[in-house]
């Protein structure tokens, strides 16, 4: 059974129709790249599965539970699913140990002692042990995003989904996120990404998926979808990509 | 018998500046609570909650302070509910307090990004927990200097309790001055002690904002 099964999903805002009967199933331990100009809707397809947006028809299911169903606790859902923003989004008024260990005390009833265990483990997964007492303020865009994968990791997840993770970063930054991109794929995590990332595709998205005008316009293997486009879109949006 | 304003009479005044004190702390604390829900109210995501706690500010600040304390202090006696002056002051500086206090604070729980928000509900956090454990703690740098500030109106507001016979700092000032005739010297103090009291508090809320500003 696929982690994530989304069945004929449609989604608007207003009268503009964001995501057009998409479907898309994800195996678990699979890594999967949405590519995509801007507005193609990758980032609200991105969203809907953890319920930070709600969809008019279809359903999404993660790990079995419906995620747009009322009766569904979103709270619970989102323990199993991780999501890392363009942005970062890190708390600005808390320490790096207390953005990472704030859920897993809140939600998680961790202790303190425990969680900041937890805090020290992720952080040196992400590379970046002995900054557990320091402010976002005081680290580099990158080394704030790896503080938002960790604390993503902290929940100890089923699905992460990445959106645009590396966009806000100067190129001399995003090569070290991928690389903890990286060693979390290798370690099994089921990951989504909405990239523009195609090297970081290519290598590790075990398949891609290309969205145009709110559909799926076209997915298959990534080496072989990014190698030989079948479509004029997916032509025109790699080169332009690439170059 | 007019008398010399002398010592005695601005250690009566200071005396009744106590007055002052204690009925903005209380006013404070009353329009804290209530104002504090009214801006939660403000922001949650149930239309009818906030439509509820609009209305309330739209009438607390479309009618005169002055008006809220005649209404409770003469009016609620002829309901069969007989009211102190005491009483009535606190109760009106704190409905007349919580509109103010539920937009200064709303306006300082709005401007934290939506994003804040979106993280903290990706994490599991319930409504409740974003608020207490993200927004509101941002929020707090971003309401103390309009809070202090509003503080500081408060407490030279409180020199209209003095209508219903309250006697605090502005009252005293009244009757010292019927007394000893030296209107001019007696308001001179009275205005010393009021900002004797208001000045500590927006130098304080300077260096609050620059502590807080450093903890960022």
């Amino acid at each position: 059974m696929s982690l994530v099964e989304i069945r004929e999903i449609s989604k608007s805002y207003g009268s503009n129709q964001v995501l057009k009967n998409v479907s898309l199933d994800v195996a678990k331990g699979e890594v999967v790249a949405v590519i995509g100009r801007s507005g193609s809707g990758k980032s609200t397809l991105l969203r809907c599965v953890n319920g930070l947006e709600e969809i008019q028809a279809g359903t999404i299911r993660v790990d079995g539970v419906q995620v747009n169903d009322p009766a569904t606790d979103l709270r619970k859902l989102r323990q199993q699913v991780g999501i890392v923003f363009q942005s970062f989004n890190l708390f600005p008024h808390l320490s790096v140990c207390d953005n990472i260990t704030l859920a897993p005390r809140v939600v998680k009833k961790q202790a303190p002692e425990a969680a900041r265990e937890v805090a020290a483990d992720v952080l040196r997964r992400v590379g970046l042990e002995g900054k557990l007492d320091a402010f976002p303020s005081q680290l580099s865009g990158g080394q704030q995003q790896r503080v938002a994968i960790a604390r993503s990791l902290a929940m100890q997840p089923k699905l992460m989904l990445f959106d645009e993770v590396t966009s806000a970063l100067d190129p001399e930054l995003t090569g070290e996120v991928l690389k903890v991109l990286e060693s979390v794929a290798q370690e099994g995590m089921t990951m989504i990404l909405v990239t523009h990332e195609m090297g970081f595709a290519r290598r590790f998205g075990s398949r891609v998926v290309f969205m145009h005008e709110g559909r799926i316009h076209e997915e298959g293997q990534a080496a072989a979808v990014l190698a030989e486009p079948q479509t004029p879109e997916l032509k025109t949006f790699l080169s332009a990509v690439l170059h | 018998m007019i008398r010399e304003f002398g010592f005695i009479d601005v250690m009566y005044l200071v005396g009744a500046a106590r007055w002052t004190l204690l009925l903005t702390v209380t006013a404070f604390a009353g329009a804290s609570v209530i104002g504090l829900a009214i801006a939660i109210a403000r922001i949650l995501p149930f239309a009818p909650v906030r439509w509820l706690a609009a209305g309330y500010i739209h009438i607390v600040q479309g009618t005169p302070l002055l008006v809220w304390l005649f209404l409770i202090f003469f009016g609620l006696p002829l309901i069969g509910i007989s009211v102190n002056p005491w009483l009535a002051a606190a109760v009106a500086f704190s409905v007349y307090g919580s509109a103010f206090l539920g937009e200064i604070w709303r306006g300082a729980l709005v401007s934290i990004a939506r994003t804040q928000w979106e993280a903290g509900a990706s994490l599991g956090l319930s409504l409740a927990e974003q608020l207490r454990y993200v927004i509101i703690p941002q929020s707090v740098r971003v309401a103390i200097p309009p809070t202090v500030g509003f503080l500081v109106q408060l407490i030279k507001n409180t020199s209209l309790a003095a209508v219903i016979g309250l006697v605090e700092l502005t009252r005293e000032g009244q009757l010292t001055a019927a007394g000893t005739y030296k209107p001019f010297a007696v308001y001179i103090t009275v205005a010393c002690i009021y900002f004797l009291m208001c000045f500590p508090l927006t130098q304080w809320s300077r260096s609050l904002e620059r502590k807080l500003d450093v903890a960022r």
